[in-house]
């Protein structure tokens, strides 16, 4: 009986025939409603920050080095792929892009930074007011997330020291 | 220089150590489903071993978490040199959606080294054999950094340094782009 089992599990491995597929080697095409690295297209971006400010990973950080620069930083890391940021866009400057060959040994790699030229208001030469403490909590206007550490800044310049908050407690190692 | 090591040291096969620091059990499901006949990467020598100690690589999956970066540092420790850690899951390398809560660290490099990073949430089991096969140098990476920076001012810009009294008048000095 044990035997027959074994013809029989022979005879169904045999008919299945050989499935392991040559990735590496061949392409491998993705299904069609799959989502990868999202693109930024800097031509079409106009700096409104509503990708920054929908993106649940808060993954696109957004610092305004003056009046008229603003840099958006899509750093990548935690990024989910959820297109959330591609459909809050209002210009469609962002497309999730099928693109998931994406390792790499260094994780700067899978960052894109996008230098945006903010056109001033004729009137008061200016993009925004200076923003009260009530508004940089509601986050409108400027945006001061710390580029050089990637990490964002929630509301008020409060956090922009080097160490995050979190580390306030040492984990002990041996 | 890594990679030529790499090469050398682990030609032949790699045997890797499955290590969940806290994740959500998806990267999990994808490593395993990497071993099964359609992605089988036993064709690469890649096994999968169940202590550190037999293990040339460590696949980190899920975030450093407070009550699991102990044991995580600690099963590092145990893999015999040259060893490997690939962070697999946007969780290992950059500390997932809960990155700003009490019990999250961060990713997992800042408890180990790690030199592989495959994001993805999780990554498609292509992916992985993808970062497997960048290491193992069979193929190359495929990402670079993307900055597009602002070359010029398209309007002209007037800075108060530039402003002149001429009499009543307020004068311009500069003109041009800055």
């Amino acid at each position: 009986m044990s035997l027959l089992s074994k013809v029989k599990e022979a005879l169904v491995c045999l008919r299945a025939g050989r499935v392991t597929l040559p990735y590496p080697a061949a392409p491998r095409p993705v299904a069609g409603n799959f989502r990868g690295r999202p693109i930024f297209d800097a031509a079409k971006c106009i700096g409104c920050g509503g990708c920054a400010a929908n993106c649940p990973a808060r993954e696109i950080l957004i610092h305004d080095v003056c009046q008229e620069i603003r840099v958006l930083r899509y750093v990548g890391r935690r990024c989910t792929y959820c297109g959330r940021c591609a459909d809050v866009c209002p210009e469609k400057a962002i497309t999730m892009s099928t693109d998931f060959e994406t390792a790499t040994d260094a994780i700067g790699d899978i960052g894109q930074t996008i230098e945006l030229f903010m056109s001033t208001c004729q009137r008061c030469g200016r993009c925004f007011k200076e923003p009260s403490p009530l508004e940089r909590l509601k986050q409108k206007g400027y945006r001061f997330d710390d580029l050089a550490h990637d990490r964002w800044v929630f509301g008020s310049r409060a956090y922009l020291d080097t160490e995050r908050a979190v580390d306030d407690i040492r984990i002990e190692m041996d | 220089m890594l990679k030529d090591l790499c090469r050398r040291m682990f030609g032949r096969s790699l045997w890797v150590y499955h290590a969940n620091s806290g994740g959500c059990n998806g990267c999990d499901i994808e490593v395993l489903n990497v071993l099964t006949p359609y992605y089988d990467v036993e064709r690469f020598g890649i096994k999968l071993v169940g202590s550190p100690r037999h293990a040339d690589v460590m696949l980190c999956q899920g975030a450093a978490m407070r009550s699991t970066a102990r044991a995580l540092r600690r099963a590092y420790e145990a893999i015999p040199e040259p060893k490997l850690v690939f962070a697999i899951g946007s969780c290992a390398c950059g500390g997932g959606i809960w990155h700003d809560s009490y019990s999250v660290i961060g990713p997992v490099e800042k408890i180990v080294p790690v030199n592989y990073y495959i994001p993805g949430c999780p990554p498609r089991p292509e992916a992985i054999i993808y970062g497997v096969a960048v290491a193992v140098g069979l193929v190359d990476k495929k990402t670079a950094p993307v900055q597009f920076k602002q070359a010029e001012f398209p309007i002209p810009r007037y800075h108060p340094s530039d402003l002149k009294s001429d009499g009543e008048v307020v004068v311009y000095e500069k003109l041009d782009r800055v």
